[in-house]
């Protein structure tokens, strides 16, 4: 059995935050085909195309046939425990940091044996299931844990710098005027998060979702506005050293393109609200959750941005609206590479249409706000980078890693 | 046997070659010098004893993990010789045992009349750290991301399966290791000076279970080194010498193997003694390779001194000290004298060349005619791929 997570300490701002480190990211271009995997939940290795022979490590050249051609594919993850070690040194900082940690070998079903980290609760000789994970570095690194993990199992202290768990942190949803803020706050205080902050804007403007928050447990409001520089930043001053979570939910959807309707103030706010809105979050919250990145089992550890899926291909219909997500995920991309060096991981998640107010004359398949939040939820509890939310969402996708030009012709969706 | 083709030709003895002039450069725990320093000293150390100039030796093999960005050619003009035969030898711990035999070959075929196989590195306070963190792209993508525990974590593992497979217990690594600290208590170059009781072993702080402190050789400075030359040229140089009997070299063996329970010596046994003419039971004392102790004990069975899985009722049965009925790493093995990096691979050979020509520095092995010198080396990713054996004999000088 695993042992209980203990619970969050309130913080002594006598004693020093022990400063984030990470493990070690030295990876062949090989290797950072697993990354690719961990990223999106995937467990993958490369098979060769002639032989049929799994490979790991990672390389170029089949290690049977010698054939060139290994392309990812989904994998047995199943194995079995050969050897394990719990180490009471290390050489590189983070893990000094956390020891002692274990390590074990495991023998895949699929062939090749595996160096991964281990689960308290795996023993030798024991049936293990392998997942790829992203460590802290953002580096795929293979993970056990027994096939039915016992009581407690996601407490795992070594999971848990894996993951990015909600469990007894504290999250900031930055928007709890629309229902997917109601949406995602029940979502966070279902997964057992210590406190929730919500933010609202537009004061004058009445909101039964928000007024739905209010009557939650757990939950406390701030105004915040992330239009205005000023509200960002006082509310960063008050929360920024507690927030573990960051969840920007905050979009403004609105029809039309660029020939067929010029509005140059639509425009601006949609680039106010998704690009600048998000510049001002990530200047303002980014460094403190940078700093928290290694503050003990419950430290800061993501910052989710929800996405449209037109972020990643422009849909004319809602031309300016995609371009300024689009604007929106370039500048994720850049907090990403910012926020790593604190270990904090930036998750993308990339939605097809709600079932919204705002997306009332588009037709459907829609999205349940109830499973965008399970779905972010679930996300951060398996550690993942990038996911697609919905039917559209995952098709444009695959689609736009089948053929670019194919869905910029047609998309539909 | 190839079907087609038939039997393959007998391989060739080591007939007329001579092993010689066994050199060490003491060891420290960290050094200010580089790599090239303790090769080049090495060097010095070898043309001073035997009686030679610089330029007569005119073949090298160089193996160093700390000679880079340099290799042996770097050193050539570093130390300012002109060699006709030129090898670097990056299998780190096997390294003694393959410049041995291919230096030999060279003698023997006139490719090279003296070869100086030299063996250094140097270790600077943070070097070891910086060795691990980049040893391999399997190390680098599979297993250092993994804790960074280095061959510390990688051996904790092959212990863990060795003790629950075949019954080992600590006690009897605790044997072979406090015998190899009394051989060591002679030797000069020792950097454990002190007893090794079975409590302290028992006691010692965890490194990675289940190894503890006195399970891992401590990385160090050095250099090992020997001439290869003709037996003819040997003797008119005055030089007591040894002679090879046979050799073996196998890499990445039983790859099929889920985890490392056997070397490459397990492959080739059968023609290793073959070619010598000897069995387990004429070998006088044996130097292995000793990074931890469990690949000892590998090294004890598959080389035929007994089954696969019985070298924990073999250590129990043996006394493994210079005065013992089995006397092993005679001069105290890397566990006691340090690891000097590369020259580790090289220590057992050059002890066991001392110990054939009344050379020792430590205790004799009384009486000794036949030594067995295995090596291993290079943990790439889950394994040691590099393994390695030789055996000398006392030669007639």
């Amino acid at each position: 059995m695993t042992t209980p997570l203990p619970p969050p300490k309130k913080k002594d701002p006598a004693l020093r935050t022990r400063q984030p480190t990470l493990p070690p990211g030295n990876r062949s271009r090989e290797a950072q085909g697993l990354t690719a995997m961990a990223a999106v939940g995937r467990f993958a290795l490369q098979i060769c195309a002639a032989c049929g022979q799994v490979q790991y490590p990672p390389r170029q050249v089949c290690v049977n046939c010698l054939g060139d051609i290994l392309p990812w594919r989904d994998t047995d993850p199943g194995g079995s425990l050969l050897a394990e070690t719990r180490l009471h040194h290390a050489n590189d900082l983070f893990f000094r940091d956390r020891l002692p940690w274990r390590l074990g070998v495991v023998r895949m079903d699929a062939g090749p044996s595996v160096v991964a980290h281990l689960a308290e609760d795996c023993r030798q000789g024991m049936r293990v299931r392998l997942s790829l994970n992203l460590d802290r570095g953002g580096h795929a690194v293979m993970n056990a844990r027994p096939e039915t993990p016992g009581p407690n199992s996601e407490d795992d202290l070594q999971l848990r710098e894996l993951t990015t768990d909600p469990k007894d942190r504290r999250v900031l949803i930055v928007n709890g005027k629309t229902e997917l803020g109601l949406a995602l706050t029940q979502g966070f205080k279902a997964a057992g998060a210590r406190e929730i902050f919500v933010g609202h804007a537009e004061p004058w403007k009445a909101s039964a979702a928000l007024n739905a928050i209010r009557a939650l447990d757990g939950v406390t409001l701030f105004p915040l506005d992330v239009t205005d520089t000023d509200s960002v930043q006082e509310l960063a001053a008050i929360l920024g050293g507690k927030v573990e979570i960051m969840v920007n939910n905050s979009y403004h959807l609105r029809p039309g393109g660029a020939v067929d309707r010029l509005d140059m103030n639509v425009s601006r706010e949609e680039m106010d609200i998704h690009y600048f809105g998000l510049l001002r979050l990530a200047g303002t919250f980014g460094p403190a959750l940078r700093a928290r990145g290694a503050d003990g089992a419950h430290g800061a550890c993501a910052w989710v941005n929800v996405l449209s899926a037109y972020a990643q291909i422009n849909n004319p219909a809602f031309g300016t609206y995609s371009a300024s997500q689009a604007a929106a995920r370039s500048l994720a991309q850049c907090l990403r590479a910012e926020l790593s060096p604190g270990g904090v991981r930036v998750v993308n998640a990339f939605v097809g249409p709600l079932d919204d107010e705002w997306h009332q004359m588009v037709p459907p398949p829609k999205l349940m706000l109830d499973t965008v939040a399970e779905r972010i939820v679930d996300a951060l509890q398996k550690g993942l980078e990038d996911i697609s939310i919905g039917a559209v969402a995952e098709e444009i996708a695959e689609r736009l890693v089948e053929n670019p030009k194919e869905i910029e012709r047609e998309i539909t969706l | 046997m190839d079907p087609v083709m038939g039997k393959p030709p007998a391989r060739m003895g080591y007939e007329g070659v001579a092993v010689c002039v066994p050199v060490t450069i003491p060891y420290s725990k960290y050094s200010l010098r580089s790599a090239h320093w303790f090769c080049g000293r090495a060097l010095a150390e070898l043309i001073k004893v035997a009686g030679i100039a610089k330029d007569q030796v005119d073949g090298f093999c160089i193996s160093s993990f700390t000679l880079a960005p340099d290799t042996a050619v770097g050193l050539t003009q570093h130390l300012g010789v002109s060699p006709r035969w030129l090898d670097h030898i990056p299998m780190g711990g096997a390294s003694g045992a393959v410049a041995l035999r291919r230096a030999a070959r060279a003698v023997q075929c006139g490719d090279a009349e003296i070869v100086a196989c030299i063996a250094g590195d140097t270790n600077h306070v943070d070097s070891f750290r910086k060795t691990i963190a980049s040893f391999s792209q399997f190390a680098n993508d599979a297993v250092y991301p993994y804790g960074s525990g280095g061959p510390n974590a990688s051996f904790a593992f092959l212990t863990d399966y060795y003790m629950r497979q075949y019954g080992a217990r600590r006690e009897d690594f605790a044997k072979l290791c406090i015998a190899q600290r009394d051989n060591a208590l002679q030797n000069p170059h020792a950097l454990m000076k002190r007893p090794l009781s079975l409590e302290a072993y028992l006691d010692a702080r965890p490194i990675a279970d289940p190894l503890s402190l006195f399970d891992c050789v401590m990385p160090c400075a050095g250099a090992e080194a020997f001439l290869v030359m003709s037996q003819d040229r040997a003797r008119s140089l005055s030089l007591p010498f040894v002679t090879i009997l046979s050799t073996i070299e196998r890499h990445n063996a039983y790859p099929d193997d889920p985890i490392q329970i056997r070397g490459g010596w397990a492959m080739d046994v059968e023609g290793f003694y073959d070619l010598a003419g000897i069995g387990p039971e004429d070998i006088d004392f044996m130097e292995a390779y000793d990074d931890y102790p469990v690949i000892c004990f590998m090294q004890i069975e598959d080389l035929g001194f007994c089954g696969k899985g019985e070298a924990p009722e073999f250590v129990r049965r043996h006394d493994l000290t210079t005065t013992g009925d089995f006397p092993f790493n005679t001069s105290g093995g890397q566990l006691s004298v340090g690891q000097a990096g590369a020259a580790g691979g090289s220590l057992g050979l050059v002890e066991a060349i001392r110990q054939l020509s009344d050379s020792c520095l430590g205790a004799a092995v009384t009486g000794a005619r036949h030594g067995l010198i295995s090596c291993f080396g290079m943990i790439n990713y889950d394994r040691g791929l590099c393994s390695a054996a030789a055996i000398l004999s006392r030669g007639s000088g």
